[in-house]
């Protein structure tokens, strides 16, 4: 047997086995969700109710569910413990995680429909607040971060003498590497406190959740501009300077130009990353089903969703939530690839 | 035959920042107006480390030690002022106005022909478009490049070729009426062909201004220059007439180097 | 001085300023993060963590289950990646090697939530409830293309004439690569696959409903695994102080370990790239 041959096979199945994965992760996250699409279809994208049960008259035939009037409502469970026990003498409980659970007095009407004969009831699952909440805390991050990068990476690359340059990029960096849910506890019992007092609103809000993100991406997004920026030959810089510019208009007119595929790249990979995270956002963003009608307001978003209910979801909320992270795989894929195909091109 | 000075350059000692000992040792030599002086010697002789002193580039990079004197005429007032005093921002911009430069590899910034050439001007704060359309034609025509590059101004500068983006960077530092322009090898990374045109172009722009140019090819420096200094481990060997340099070197080593004898 | 000169130099330092202020404030955050977790974390930090289970209000079986998982991804993940990586530099050319790496770079950035997700589909519905080695495979999904595009540009960075006097010397081509090029690459593989393996074992989101997290000692990858980061997630929001002193100890326990394997990292790279 040839063994160039076989070692050649071996390393091209490895290589294909990263496309099996992408295919797979699609077919299955579809497949798993094909009911929820089936039954909710594109309106699931616009449908802000989640959980919650309707009536259906048994005479009306069943047509679109965008139609059907929601009659009682019982939103998801709060974040479950699996050692509930556990502590359970240690009797400092604080008011603050009831706040989550709005619809304790709601679950009661479910069953006095279901006992009624000539009523039937439906639970309806519609996306549009986890949509809207992942979007919105993402925004808020993407608006924090850049331009605070952007003023990282000048530093960096352009303002630092040389003795802080290696210490200070290192902690960037050490402080991309730090796990996410760190900046999610640290953000829950240090952060948010300070912007409540500052902005009012919640305990937990969009707004937290979407800086805490922001600080997250921070230092990534700091750490690939600078990388784009060191690109620019130095000659270039110097014959900009040689014409009497400011080290700011170098920045702008050469540095920025010049490098600007590769920061338009980096902005755009932390905002794939901002979109996927759960972490940081779960400990922050409320989990509560609600359009947020202001920054400070409680919602969730499409990660938090799947954080909090995939271990015990069956039926249509399974489907539904397979639902969600079909259309955030979609979302963050077509992000990133967007990124990768048209500004890290030739980067290689 | 009145020699104007322009420059003066006088006890000139240049350190590195961080190095043991200094990269250029007490130079003095001239620089005469609208002619050019060649700068010769084998690599590492300090010869671009002086021609950078002289718009002081080196400047952005902290630490670099200076000791002596550049003096530059100020036409205006007809006095030498010397540019090792100066400290101010503003000053620093003047200085890079009227010394202008020109590097070793072609230095297009990532924008359009037009407005590579109109970029000093517009830092000067020329914001008329009549007026910014003239001045760029006129670099233009100056870098002889119009011809070539009058019906794409609007395109990115990055599509010329190696020899048309150094006559255009060549054009940008023209543009803003230099009362000096500094080459550092400007024509090593170029074909002979390109390199013809370069020098062409250098010998015309003489007649308004003085010309500082370093070298590794004695024959461009020999059909170029006026003047010709030879530079060997950070010291000036010898200076004089490019004529006397190749033809008559008083120096040993001159003459070594000249015959290539080593380099 | 002219207007337009004056104008040019102050909007020169507000910038410049600015840029000062944004590395500060990043500091900043990375200090007041760091500060808070070690005051926190060695407030509650006591040996007997190491030597209970969560169970009993330690963490020794939360370390030993993320290690372990952790672990478990490398040495599924490692060889695959590596693999890969070899096929793209080495033997891929033209379209599809071009095409997997721009898939492998995605699958980098993708929600590792829905890595869960996709798990939880295939490792842990059909077979009856969260496992280990579902979470295991999980952080493996998430290592191999960081392994993929270290292995990748590592190789990149071996001298074409290596390959040449290795083949000329009448090696065939996979014992060039397996015998001399991975040699050459040795301290950039190493340091990739250490930072890889920094990266999910810092990783929640793809364990919450893969592995779980347990609060027995367990080495049974077949159920439920205990998991420092899932654990941190529950105590965290678990309202007793106990419970949360006890989330700080993972915590900075959980942040000590990713940076040393960082600085481990790096300090490779400095001493012997």
């Amino acid at each position: 047997m040839n063994k160039e041959l076989v070692f050649k096979r071996v390393a091209f199945l490895s290589a294909t086995l990263i496309l099996i994965v992408l295919v797979s992760i699609f077919i299955m996250l579809f497949f798993d969700a094909k009911s929820a699409i089936n039954k909710y279809g594109v309106y699931f994208l616009v449908d802000s109710r989640w959980n919650k049960t309707i009536e259906i008259k048994s005479t009306e035939s069943k047509t679109n569910p965008s139609k059907l009037i929601a009659k009682t409502s019982k939103t998801n469970d709060d974040v479950s413990m699996n050692n509930d026990n556990l502590f359970a003498d240690d009797s400092s409980v604080l008011g603050d995680s009831e706040s989550l659970d709005n619809s304790a007095g709601d679950k009661a009407v479910d069953e006095s429909v279901d006992t009624n004969t000539n009523v039937k009831t439906d639970t309806i699952f519609g996306g549009y607040i986890p949509i809207v909440g992942t979007i919105l805390s993402t925004l808020i991050a993407m608006t924090f971060s850049i331009p605070i990068a952007m003023g990282i990476a000048v530093f960096l690359s352009e303002i630092a003498p040389d003795f802080l340059i290696k210490p200070v990029g290192i902690a960037i960096e050490l402080l991309a590497a730090i796990p996410s849910i760190i900046y999610g506890m640290w953000g829950l019992f240090y952060f948010a406190p300070i912007v409540q007092n500052t902005f009012g609103g919640s305990q937990m809000s969009l707004l937290i959740a979407g800086l805490v993100l922001g600080i997250m991406i921070l230092p990534f997004m700091a750490a690939i501009t600078r990388d784009a920026m060191n690109t620019t030959p130095d000659v270039i810089k110097e014959s900009a300077y040689a014409l009497g510019a400011t080290k700011f208009e170098v920045v702008k007119d050469v540095i920025f130009p010049y490098a600007k595929v590769g920061i338009i790249g980096s902005v755009v990979l932390s905002l794939g990353r901002a979109l996927g995270e759960t972490m940081a956002v779960a400990f922050l963003i409320g989990s509560v089903f609600k359009v947020p009608g202001s920054l400070t307001n409680p919602t969730i978003s499409i990660p938090v969703v799947l954080a909090n209910n995939f271990g015990e979801a069956s039926g249509d909320m399974m489907s539904s939530l397979f639902y969600l992270a079909f259309i955030l795989f979609v979302f963050s894929f077509i992000t990133i690839g967007a990124a990768k195909f048209y500004f890290l091109r030739g980067r290689r | 035959m009145a020699k104007e000075l322009i420059m003066d350059i006088k006890d000139f000692s240049f350190k590195y920042a961080g190095a043991p000992k200094p990269s250029l040792m007490n130079i003095n030599m001239p620089v005469y107006k609208n002619k050019i002086t060649a700068m010769i010697g084998p690599s590492g002789c300090g010869k671009s480390t002086l021609l950078r002193s002289i718009n002081r580039i080196h400047d952005l990079y902290p630490n670099n030690e200076y000791t002596g004197e550049i003096n530059l005429l100020n036409v205006k007032s007809d006095e030498f002022e010397n540019i090792l005093d100066i400290k101010k921002e503003n000053d620093f911009i003047r200085l890079r106005q009227r010394v202008g430069m020109i590097f070793q590899k072609p230095t297009p910034f990532p924008m359009s022909i037009y407005d590579n050439v109109a970029y000093g001007l517009r830092l000067d704060g020329i914001k008329d478009k009549n007026i910014l359309d003239e001045k760029v034609e006129t670099a233009l025509r100056d870098a002889a490049i119009w011809d070539e590059c009058k019906d794409r101004l609007k395109e990115s500068a990055m599509g010329m070729s190696g020899g048309q983006q150094q006559r255009l960077c060549i054009a940008r530092a023209v543009a803003l009426k230099p009362e000096v322009i500094l080459f550092d090898e400007p024509t090593s990374a170029l074909d002979p062909i390109s390199t013809k045109a370069i020098e062409e172009l250098i010998s015309e722009l003489k007649k308004d201004i003085s010309i500082v140019i370093v070298t590794h090819n004695m024959q461009q420096a020999s059909r170029l220059s006026n003047y010709t200094a030879f530079m060997y481990m950070g010291e000036l060997v010898e200076y004089n007439k490019t004529e006397k340099i190749f033809l008559n070197p008083k120096e040993k080593l001159t003459e070594d180097y000249i015959t290539g004898r080593f380099g | 001085m002219k207007g337009t000169e004056k104008r040019r130099l102050i909007i020169n330092k507000i910038i410049l300023a600015l840029s000062t202020i944004s590395a500060l404030l990043g500091l900043i955050f990375l200090f007041w993060i760091l500060i808070t977790l070690f005051l926190k974390g060695l407030n509650a930090l006591d040996f007997s963590l190491f030597t209970k289970d969560l169970v009993d209000g330690g963490l020794r079986n939360l370390i030993f289950g993320q290690f372990m998982m952790a672990l478990i991804a490398t040495i599924i993940g490692v060889p695959l990646g590596m693999l890969a990586g070899i096929y793209l530099r080495e033997y891929g050319s033209g379209k599809y090697a071009n095409i997997i790496r721009d898939l492998s770079d995605i699958m980098m950035s993708a929600p590792s939530i829905v890595i869960g997700a996709f798990v939880f589909a295939v490792f842990v519905a059909p077979f009856g409830g969260i496992n280990g080695w579902a979470g295991s495979i999980a952080l493996a999904i998430m290592l191999i293309p960081i392994v993929v595009s270290t292995t990748d540009n590592m190789l990149s960075l071996v001298p074409i004439e290596l390959r040449e006097a290795g083949i000329a010397l009448g090696g065939s081509k996979h014992k060039v690569i397996l015998q001399i090029i991975l040699k050459a690459a040795k301290v950039g593989l190493m340091t990739g696959i250490l930072l890889a393996f920094a990266r999910v074992i810092g990783e929640t989101a793809p364990l919450l409903f893969t592995s779980g997290t347990n609060s027995f000692w367990s080495t049974d990858l077949g159920n439920a695994f205990p998991s420092l980061t899932v654990s941190i997630y529950d105590l965290a929001n678990f309202p007793t102080d106990k419970a949360r002193d006890l989330a700080w100890a993972a915590s900075f326990l959980l942040t000590v370990i990713v940076l040393v394997i960082n600085l481990i990292g790096r300090f490779i790279i400095r001493d012997k790239g």
